[in-house]
């Protein structure tokens, strides 16, 4: 792991330290609701370390608490991580630091894969950076989400409610700030925002997590839209040569 | 709690599915020989996925409205974000000014 830090400025590394304390701090309120909601400690604590992806846990333990199928409660879970598959396809290869790219390192490499490491190693400009932010921010989150969630579970009540702190802006803030940087790709930020629009408006009709997938749109919209153009364009040349 | 052993199935299908979709993914990109444009619109793919989330995540809950404090806290983070401001002042105003907003009663 010394690689790590080798590899990384230090102002990226203490960024990742600061989005792995926000993790942290909403594993506190995960925890805290989890007790809340009637469950016993071994719950958000088994979860945060098996599924450690925040937003569909929360969703799982709501809808049980509200006296739904905990099976049910696992597909809407699904639903809302099946973002993970298009990120692996997004980038490159994260296990072969050194040549071992086999194992249980591939498997430990799926497992940290979660909308920080994720982007954080979209944001790095090279593949070593690349690598190495992933692996920090994501080993960091697999040791800050449960801790936060068991911390939570045992000194539940004393937490209170997190919002007032504000902390519920932190998790947008932390992918908005990282995501900014790809404005100079006049393509993807016409992509995103048509994403975001759809999201957004296919949010009060459909169960969490479909919005975000629904987004990909976006993606589409482009590329048939630059293949029209060029048609046209292409139309145009003719044209003017006869 | 309901019927614990319902519980622990519902925790390891969650568990087993979601690292099914972590895994599934690196594995096809190395099967699969994508050209660099396609490459390219992956990773803009999962730009649009990101600006998704940020986008329902900052200003919804549940099926409705997040309310203003949130949304007005996450587009200070932009806003600062968008004029290259350090990424600790990003997150901390963001989470402050939603603090702050809260604290004087906008929800």
């Amino acid at each position: 792991m010394s690689s790590i830090y080798r590899t990384l400025a230090g102002g990226t590394l203490r960024d990742i330290a600061l989005a792995c304390l926000a993790v942290w701090f909403i594993g506190l309120s995960y925890g805290a609701i989890a007790i809340a909601s009637g469950f016993p400690l071994w719950v958000p604590a088994a979860q945060s370390v098996l599924v450690l992806a925040g937003a569909s846990e929360f969703l799982f333990i709501g809808i049980v608490a509200a006296g739904g199928n905990p099976i049910a409660a696992a597909l809407a879970g699904l639903l809302v991580n099946a973002r993970h598959l298009p990120y692996g396809l997004a980038l490159p290869d994260m296990t072969r630091p050194d040549g071992t790219g086999r194992g249980w390192r591939r498997l430990l490499a799926s497992h940290v894969m979660n909308d920080e490491s994720v982007v954080f190693a979209l944001a790095q400009e090279d593949l070593p950076r690349k690598r190495a932010a992933y692996w920090a921010c994501g080993l960091g989150v697999l040791l800050c989400w449960p801790a936060g969630a068991v911390l939570g579970a045992l000194i539940g009540s004393l937490i209170g409610n997190t919002n007032a702190f504000g902390l519920d802006a932190m998790f947008p803030a932390v992918i908005l700030a990282l995501i900014v940087p790809a404005r100079r790709d006049r393509v993807t930020v016409r992509a995103a925002l048509i994403g975001a629009v759809i999201a957004l408006a296919t949010t009060p009709f459909l169960p969490a997590g479909l919005p975000v997938l629904l987004a990909l749109a976006g993606v589409l919209a482009v590329v048939i839209d630059r293949q029209a153009t060029r048609r046209a364009d292409r139309q145009a040349t003719r044209r003017a040569d006869r | 709690m309901k019927d614990a052993t319902l519980v622990v199935a519902g925790l390891l299908t969650l568990s087993a599915g979601t690292f099914a979709f972590r895994f599934s993914g690196p594995v096809l990109r190395q099967r699969i020989a994508f050209p660099p444009w396609a490459e390219r619109l992956l990773e803009a793919a999962a730009v649009v996925l990101l600006a998704a989330l940020v986008a329902t995540t900052a200003l919804t809950k549940g099926h409705g409205f997040a309310g203003l404090a949130r949304p007005a806290g996450v587009l200070v983070g932009g806003v600062l974000a968008w004029r290259k401001a350090p990424f600790l002042v990003v997150v901390l105003a963001a989470a402050a000014t939603t603090a702050v907003l809260r604290l004087l009663g906008v929800r």
